[in-house]
């Protein structure tokens, strides 16, 4: 038996260890809730320090995807880690690495973020594992999540495809007690593959033909399973099918239930076989799991069923938001608990910037200057703490879509016609998805101002280095801003006159500017300061 | 033994050092622990909280469900009544007296201090006080663990002692203050003076 110790983890800290002992040679990411602390975790490891595991951030998940394509194809095993809207982002490379195939192990972990506590959609991102017809693993433990990641990268090495590992918030985001393996397994040597990795057409189709052909096989492979396991209380009545963390909800209530069926599901695509057995056995099933009714509407599609399903879609579950012990507790038919009545003397505390934040005397002066000077311009946003500008007291902002999406969609507007056009996007933000936007508006010249609120840090996700650092004047210009209409400011209460002033300026100059108030993070500078003092 | 425990304040406030401490605790005492935090957005200035599970028996769910908590552990009033729905009937709410007031609509301080004093289970304590009386600026959330220990069914000196731990690597100086201020919550929890 191999030694064994136990450890209080965090859900991503188990990802990230287990991934380690596995053998991992890098991990490729952009920090992004709830996925930061898997590539936190391995950059402050002892055992990735010693063996020189790769772990520096990357500028935006497309890189860190294809980065770790390359790093599989050089033989070694490779992580992507994101948040679930970053799979949006690295879609291209991600649905096409299940073409190339892969040569060292390579996982992708996705951390969906049901609810949204710090997100814009909801997405769920077992989609993107059918859709580039891949396994899709989904642990329902911390324990699970550290075991599961040796059979991650032995699973992609053997089917030669990646594996996508999804997480939810609540699994990212919790600790417990997982017993960890005392000894790591070596990394892979350098390999490269044998087959071909040009996915030119008629290669293309050829790997294509192989992906489809093997799809019955990946069905039988999750019938066959140890991840995905039955468990029998009485005579069924009811079969549930619970899917990754949504296991533990059901299993919270378990004790008071009498007669059904649990399927715990980590291991898709839907083990087939085994879910038409249980249907057959119980002629009624409940599909409990977080995010979309993506196993739901694979068991119902369109036509009549024989089965009833209940789950998110008939309204047994709510349609959105994440699952809890007390609304699966409700679809399992349980009664519900006697409760205080809540109280009447609470209000709302929603998030705020930091008393100091640069990003303060940036939106008060864009704000004087909005209301006194361009009463009908709109401002566009971007992705980062600056997004909380949008709420009171500073309401500055009108839109916030995606990652580089201010500059882009205010490019638009002032195609459109819109006057005085301003883009407000941050500096981690702006070399994430920024820097092609500015190069389509330079080189249209369009009317807009872009401000690129650089605070030297990726803020939002805890100080994470910002890929572009120092380098942010040089960028504008490499991309052909004119040299009169980039400025640097410092973002002062005492500047404020000043900058409403450039700002003013730079709206009515019938071309493109950039302005860009550098200030450190108050938060990354206190723990600078901290840690000086230690 | 069983304790699910909602750990609630405002971004900053330090729930999350409390909930390490008492996860040690219970660590060392061999339990299953399971612990859901929200990180991101929320931590800058809004309400933030944790739900802390220890038990000697397996733990399923990662959340603690609705009417079962049996402590809340509130850094600050409101916040320690916007979890009041998660309370078990027999739940305890453990709270810092101070309100902290970053919101232009903070209700009347004084009906929530009511409130939670009307509550048939509750610690109030003037940590912010007792943190300034001794000297211990940062010293709040463990004088608020400390009164909490009474509940928590965990001794003050296996706190003492996962204190020491989880603050070893900040320094001898650190943990003495930290210490202190777990055992100054504790005594003025059993003398009353917080109610």
């Amino acid at each position: 038996m191999t030694l064994q110790e136990r450890q209080l983890l965090l859900g991503d800290h188990a990802v990230a260890l287990g991934a380690l002992h596995a053998g991992l040679s890098g991990v490729y990411a952009y920090p992004g809730t709830p996925s930061t602390e898997i590539t936190e975790y391995i950059q402050a490891s002892p055992i990735a320090r010693q063996r020189g595991v790769h772990s520096r951030w990357c500028t935006n998940e497309k890189t860190a995807m294809e980065a770790a394509l390359g790093m599989s194809f050089a033989g070694k095993r490779a992580m992507v880690c994101m948040k679930h809207v970053g799979m949006n982002v690295c879609a291209d490379p991600f649905v096409n690495s299940a073409m190339t195939g892969v040569c060292g192990g390579l996982v992708v972990v996705a951390a969906d973020d049901p609810s949204m506590h710090s997100s814009q959609n909801e997405q769920d991102s077992r989609f993107y594992g059918k859709f580039a017809m891949v396994p899709t693993l989904e642990p329902s433990s911390q324990q699970e999540a550290y075991d599961v990641m040796a059979k991650a990268f032995a699973l992609s090495e053997e089917l030669r495809l990646p594996v996508l590992l999804r997480l939810v918030t609540r699994m990212a985001h919790s600790r417990a007690v997982v017993n960890v393996s005392a000894e790591a397994m070596p990394e892979n040597e350098i390999h490269t593959p044998d087959d071909n990795w040009v996915l030119l057409p008629a290669i293309a189709r050829r790997r294509n033909e192989h992906l489809t052909s093997i799809q019955t096989d990946l069905v039988s492979r999750a019938d066959h399973s140890d991840l995905n396991r039955l468990t029998t209380v009485g005579t069924p009545k009811v079969g549930i099918i619970a899917c990754g963390i949504a296991y533990n909800y059901v299993a919270e209530n378990l004790p008071d239930m009498a007669d059904c069926a649990v399927l715990q599901v980590q291991q898709y695509p839907l083990p087939a076989e085994t879910i038409r057995t249980l249907a057959r056995q119980t002629g009624r099933l409940l599909v409990v799991e977080d995010g979309q009714p993506f196993v739901e509407e694979q068991l119902t599609g369109i036509l009549p069923n024989e089965v009833k399903v209940d789950g998110r879609l008939n309204g047994a579950l709510p349609r959105t938001g994440e699952l809890t012990p007390d609304n699966v507790r409700a679809a399992m038919g349980l009664p519900a608990r006697e409760l205080h009545a809540p109280s009447q003397n609470v209000v709302a505390r929603p998030p705020a910037l930091c008393q100091g934040c640069g990003h303060r005397s940036v939106y008060d002066s864009l704000n004087e200057v909005i209301r006194n000077v361009y009463p009908d311009t709109k401002v566009f946003g971007d992705i980062g703490c600056y997004t909380l500008g949008a709420l009171p007291p500073f309401r500055a902002l009108n839109s916030c879509v995606d990652m580089g999406a201010s500059i882009t969609m205010a490019k638009g507007a002032a195609d459109a016609g819109l006057p005085h056009v301003v883009a407000v996007i941050g500096d981690s933000t702006f070399t994430h998805s920024g820097m092609t936007g500015l190069l389509d508006a330079i080189n249209a010249n369009a009317r807009m101002t872009v401000i690129i609120s650089d605070n030297l840090t990726t803020a939002m996700t805890g100080g994470q280095d910002s890929a572009g650092l120092n380098k942010y004047e040089a960028i504008c210009l490499g991309l052909g801003l004119d040299r009169d209409h980039l400025f640097v400011v410092e973002p002062l209460p005492k500047n404020m006159p000043e900058i409403a002033e450039l700002i003013r300026r730079e709206m009515d100059y019938p071309g493109l500017s950039v302005i860009i108030p550098r200030r450190e993070c108050i938060q990354t500078l206190s723990r600078k300061a901290k840690a000086k003092n230690k | 033994m069983k304790k699910d425990i909602i750990l609630a304040g405002v971004g900053g406030q330090g729930i999350l050092s409390i909930a390490t401490i008492i996860g040690d605790a219970a660590m060392s005492r061999g339990m299953y622990i399971k612990q859901a935090e929200v990180h991101g957005m929320s931590q800058r200035g809004g309400d933030v909280h944790s739900h802390l599970r220890i038990s000697d028996r397996p733990i399923a769910s990662d959340l603690i469900p609705q009417g079962r908590a049996d402590i809340v552990i509130a850094m600050e009033p409101m916040e320690a009544l916007r979890y009041k729905a998660a309370l078990d009937p027999q739940g305890w709410i453990v709270s810092c007296a101070q309100p902290f007031v970053n919101i232009p609509n903070y209700p009347e301080a004084d009906a929530i201090i009511a409130e939670i004093k009307a509550f048939s289970h509750s610690i109030l304590i003037d940590a912010d006080a007792i943190a300034k009386e001794h000297v211990l600026p940062r010293g709040v959330n463990m004088i608020l663990l400390g009164a909490a220990s009474k509940v928590l069914e965990l001794d003050v000196d296996t706190l003492a002692e996962s204190v020491s731990r989880v603050f070893a690597s900040k320094g001898d100086k650190v943990v003495e203050s930290n210490v202190k201020a777990l055992r100054l919550g504790a005594e003025s929890a059993k003398t009353g003076c917080g109610r």
